[in-house]
């Protein structure tokens, strides 16, 4: 019993040292530090997620069965690897470039963003992966029960059923926490990617570890060894050249396709650097891991009694020789061999189902309007999160029917031969620029239906989910049609059989149908975009936008990478065009480089549809077509640097166009402040004059009415006062006299202060806070900014028109800098008025509360001086002004802890 | 494919650099007939053992790993080569 308690010992504190790893590197990505996270290491270690639990047991079990042939295995991925420089550069190139989020997603957007080849794909993954997560819980379960049977008193067991099930839960957590913390799934996870390389390490010592204790430990050495495998049942070569060539470019083509080695080697790809390094460093992991393979496997029929399973001998060898530790280390190796498999495929395929599936569903089901209320992006990591446990649930379920048999050992194959369908789609979409979709869609679907007829199906056994007649005299009793003899081709071996007919009536079909069917405008520039990827980087164009649809687009961006991103982006993008603010030209080029983040977060397809409908559609011009041709390229060329030149000088007169009617605004508005100012001094004037003749010229005065018409004069010149105050701070401000007082405080207690100062009615006006985010020190000058405070809430006192009015004060940090948003609920101020609103004496309409317009400016001119800045922010409920100050890194500090 | 000359010495770089993308494009199809080459050895109707065979494929192997390491040393990023998207 000691060592089953041992071993769940140290596979509880194993998986909590997993834990604190993807936490430490997720905290380290995301401050910036551990620059170790992005080394082409971690990077090639992170691709043994190609070798699951299947080829950490099942290579051993391979080999005792059919001798070397399971080295097939690994010689596929080692060619694939070495071949590098012909398609993983450009897979790695065209994902970078395009913002791949998954295999689906790169086949989709290469055949013109099509989302039902995106469905047909994720499903396809679906189905071949479901089984393979099934393999990964029983071998699991079943290195587990290996243990327990060795025990003497081995009653007080779960069931295997219920390890599956802790298993399965376990794994959903994990990949929940550390694999959807941010919606950008183009974006790294650093987390999991440390985790799984950790976990390559240890399964690599653990076999290695394994191996030479079976060399030396047990067979004394490497001539005894040798002599022992010549002596086994599998010390000749007797591979059929069908299943050599057959599994090698099988396991080759699958190691492209597989959706989780998509994932690691593509979307988590940091750097197109880290390939080189990985073309020698994989093939020599995947060499150490098949080393000790034959050994273990000749040993193990030697040593161990007829009939043990020869899966398990890993494991087994160990134990029966008394070795608990290293038994226990083996454990561990497969342990960690199933959990990084199940993680990145649950992540892989979450991102498919949710972008492809769940998302377009949902938008669909709720109008289909990309412009409403709401935050999309709760929806899509919630879509995400769901898929992770629904899918890890299924391969549990997958397990749980299948009853853990050994039906499920030849599975790792089959369902290989099931995602190596998208070959043809992948290979051709990024080499040949006239393949298109209804080639791919015909290609996919023909692969697809041959392997469930010939593989997937008769792999249930006979007469389960294919009655015998049809196995046996074909479907409608038609010969030619066996599912293990298509077209008369018997005797072959039924995998090598599935995989020729599949793979070659897939090619053919995509071939032909794409040779004769006609691709749409967005394919050939995409097929361009891909297939030349490297002459030119990005260009999809098509994009042409009007004026007014930058403020719907920010809406829109801001529900899906969240708000401080969409913002960051569309500011840079407007400070790129010379513009001030948050809104930029819809330029074809900010247009597409929108599109590009936000496919990194719904998927190409999604994207496009949803720019499409507020920019009114791609517009594929006769002269972009003609671009994608060769012959007319150079003339093409010439014409478009011409048309982007008008484009440009279209541009720099609209800016300049801009400018201009702010100076007239300007001007008028300078005009309307002198008539306005003179108006502001007059009115007190009159009356400080009438009242002062009264006084002087009036006799017989009541001592009451003597000091009402004084108090009128006081309170006179007191307005008078603050006007000439007011004029003078700006001057001053403006002419950076001013003396800067340095203090730190609070900012929740400023905000007091300015809410109290600034005389508001709090029963009828509501002011909405967040206490917790404003528990930050700051050390500025306080005065200042609470005039800058007092200002805007009492601008939003003034114009907030709305019958019940709510202003909420929003503090939040973003890097370095702490952003104050002060968002009420009224009408706003309309779009053409927003760049005008900091100018000095502007005031928007004809106003009933009569300041003289200097407020904003002088918030402008504090926020200037404070190193910060004050802006408008356009696309909230209602007006919505934002703080940006900057803190210093010791401050920072206290707000961490807060 | 551009006619601008530049030193020597950066001349027989660039082709040195061309060369070892053909050798790296040309490597899978030998690594791929070399392992595909056991397949014709079974001679005389005996067997080949099967520890000859492990012995051929593991250092073929090696030689391919060690190679592809050599060779892409030499295809390191140029300096020139189009920066990423998203350079913002």
């Amino acid at each position: 019993m000691a060592t089953l308690n041992v071993l769940v010992l140290v596979c509880f504190l194993y998986v909590t040292f997993l834990f604190a790893i993807a936490f430490g590197a997720d905290r380290a990505a995301r401050r910036g530090r551990g620059t170790w996270l992005r080394s082409p290491v971690v990077y090639t270690l992170s691709l043994s997620i190609y070798c699951t639990a299947w080829t950490f047991y099942g290579a051993v079990g391979f080999a005792a069965r059919s001798g070397l042939e399971f080295v097939t295995i690994y010689l596929g991925p080692t060619l694939v690897m070495i071949g590098w420089w012909w398609t993983l550069r450009k897979m790695v190139r065209v994902g970078r470039s395009q913002r791949i989020t998954s295999v689906a997603d790169l086949i989709s957007s290469r055949y013109g963003k099509s989302n039902l080849l995106a469905v047909f794909v994720t499903v396809l993954a679906v189905i071949g992966t479901t089984p393979y997560i099934a393999l990964q819980l029983q071998s699991v379960t079943l290195s587990f029960a290996t243990f327990a049977a060795n025990e003497p008193t081995g009653t007080e067991l779960p069931s295997q059923q219920s390890i599956a099930l802790w298993v399965a839960l376990g794994l959903a957590v994990f990949t929940i926490l550390f694999g959807t913390r941010n919606l950008d799934a183009n974006e790294r996870h650093h987390g999991v990617v440390m985790a799984i390389a950790l976990e390559a390490v240890v399964k690599l010592f653990a076999l290695l570890a394994v191996g030479v204790f079976v060399v030396w430990g047990l067979a004394g050495g490497i001539g005894e060894t040798l002599a022992r495998i010549d002596a086994s049942p599998i010390a000749a070569w007797e591979v059929s050249g069908s299943r050599w060539v057959g599994l090698t470019m099988l396991s080759a083509a699958a190691f492209l396709c597989l959706p989780r080695m998509f994932q690691v080697m593509v979307v988590e790809n940091e750097d197109e650097g880290h390939l080189r390094t990985a073309s020698w460093a994989f093939p020599a992991y995947l060499m150490l891991m098949s080393l000790f393979v034959l050994p273990i496997a000749a040993v193990g029929l030697d040593v161990l009694p007829e009939g043990a399973n020869p899966d398990l001998f890993v494991l087994t060898l160990p134990l029966q020789e008394g070795r608990d530790g290293l038994a226990i280390l083996s454990f561990i190796g497969g342990f960690s061999s199933a959990t990084s498999m199940v993680i990145v495929a649950a992540i892989a395929l979450s991102t498919m189902v949710s972008n492809h599936v769940v998302m377009p569903v949902w938008l669909w089901i709720t109008g289909g309007s990309a412009v409403m209320s709401g935050d999309l992006r709760n929806v899509a990591l919630l879509a995400r999160r769901i898929s992770i446990a629904g899918i890890v649930l299924l391969g549990y379920l997958y397990f749980h029917m299948s009853g853990g048999g050994t039906a499920l050992a030849e599975i790792g194959l089959v369902s290989f031969a099931g995602v190596a369908q998208f070959l043809p789609a992948l290979m051709g979409g990024l080499f040949w620029r006239a393949a298109n979709h209804t080639g791919a869609l015909a290609g996919l679907a023909t692969g697809f239906a041959v392997w469930m007829y010939c593989l997937f199906l008769p792999s249930f056994g006979p007469s389960s989910a294919l009655p015998q007649a049809v196995l046996d005299h074909g479907l409608f009793g038609l010969h030619w049609l066996r599912p293990q003899a298509l077209f008369g081709t018997e005797g072959m071996d039924p995998l090598v059989h599935a995989v020729m007919w599949s793979m070659s009536l897939n090619t053919i079909v995509f071939v032909t149908v794409s040779i004769i069917s006609f691709p749409r405008p967005v394919e050939r520039l995409q097929g361009a975009q891909f297939v030349n990827v490297f002459e030119h980087s990005g260009n999809t164009a098509g994009w042409t936008g009007g004026l007014a649809q930058s403020e719907d687009l920010l809406i829109m961006s801001q529900r899906i990478i969240g708000a401080p991103q969409a913002q960051a982006l569309f500011a840079t993008a407007a400070t790129r065009q010379g513009l001030a603010g948050y809104l930029p030209e819809p330029s074809p080029d900010f247009l597409q480089e929108l599109e590009r983040e936000l496919s990194g977060s719904v998927g190409a397809a999604t994207a496009h549809a949803m720019i499409s409908q507020i920019v009114g559609g791609a517009t594929v011009s006769v002269e972009d077509l003609m671009a994608v041709a060769d012959e007319t390229a150079q003339i093409m060329e010439y014409s478009s640097r011409l048309e982007a030149k008008t484009e440009e000088q279209e541009r720099t007169a609209r800016q300049l166009r801009e400018a201009n009617q702010k100076l007239t605004q300007l001007s008028v508005q300078k005009d309307a402040f002198l008539s306005q100012i003179s108006h502001e001094l007059r009115t007190p004037m009159t009356s400080i004059r009438a009242f002062s003749e009264i006084l002087r010229d009036t006799r017989g005065l009541k001592a009451a009415e003597k000091s009402k018409y004084a108090a009128i004069i006081h309170d006179e010149t007191v307005r008078l006062t603050r006007l000439l105050d007011d004029l003078l701070d700006l001057s001053v401000l403006e002419n950076g006299q001013v003396v800067l007082n340095s203090q730190t405080g609070h900012l929740d207690a400023l905000l007091d202060r300015a809410i109290a100062a600034s005389g508001l009615d709090k029963r009828t006006f509501r002011i909405e806070r967040d206490r917790l985010a404003e528990d930050v020190m700051l050390t500025t000058d306080l005065d200042r900014l609470a005039q800058v405070f007092i200002n805007l809430i009492s601008n939003a006192r003034k114009y907030c028109d709305s019958a019940s009015p709510v202003l909420k004060i929003a503090p939040k940090r973003q890097n370095d800098r702490l952003l104050i948003d002060f968002i009420d609920n009224g009408s706003g101020i309309p779009t053409d008025h927003q760049s005008m609103i900091f100018e000095k004496f502007s005031r928007i309409g004809e106003t009933k509360a009569g300041g003289a317009g200097l407020g904003l400016a002088i918030c402008r001119e504090i926020m200037a001086r404070l190193g910060g800045d004050i802006s408008y922010l356009p696309g909230q409920s209602g007006a919505a002004f934002r703080v940006t100050l900057p803190q210093s890194p010791d401050t920072a500090g206290s707000t961490a802890s807060a | 494919m551009s006619s601008e000359r530049g030193p020597v010495f950066l001349e027989r770089r660039t082709y040195r650099r061309r060369r070892m993308a053909d050798a790296a494009r040309l490597l899978p199809i030998l690594g791929a007939a070399l392992f595909g080459l056991p397949l014709l050895w079974g001679i005389e109707g005996e067997a080949t053992p099967t520890t000859r065979v492990m012995f051929y494929i593991f250092s073929t192997w090696l030689v391919l790993t060690v190679l592809t390491a050599v060779i892409s040393r030499y295809l390191r990023q140029e300096k020139q080569d189009p920066p990423d998207t998203g350079e913002w």
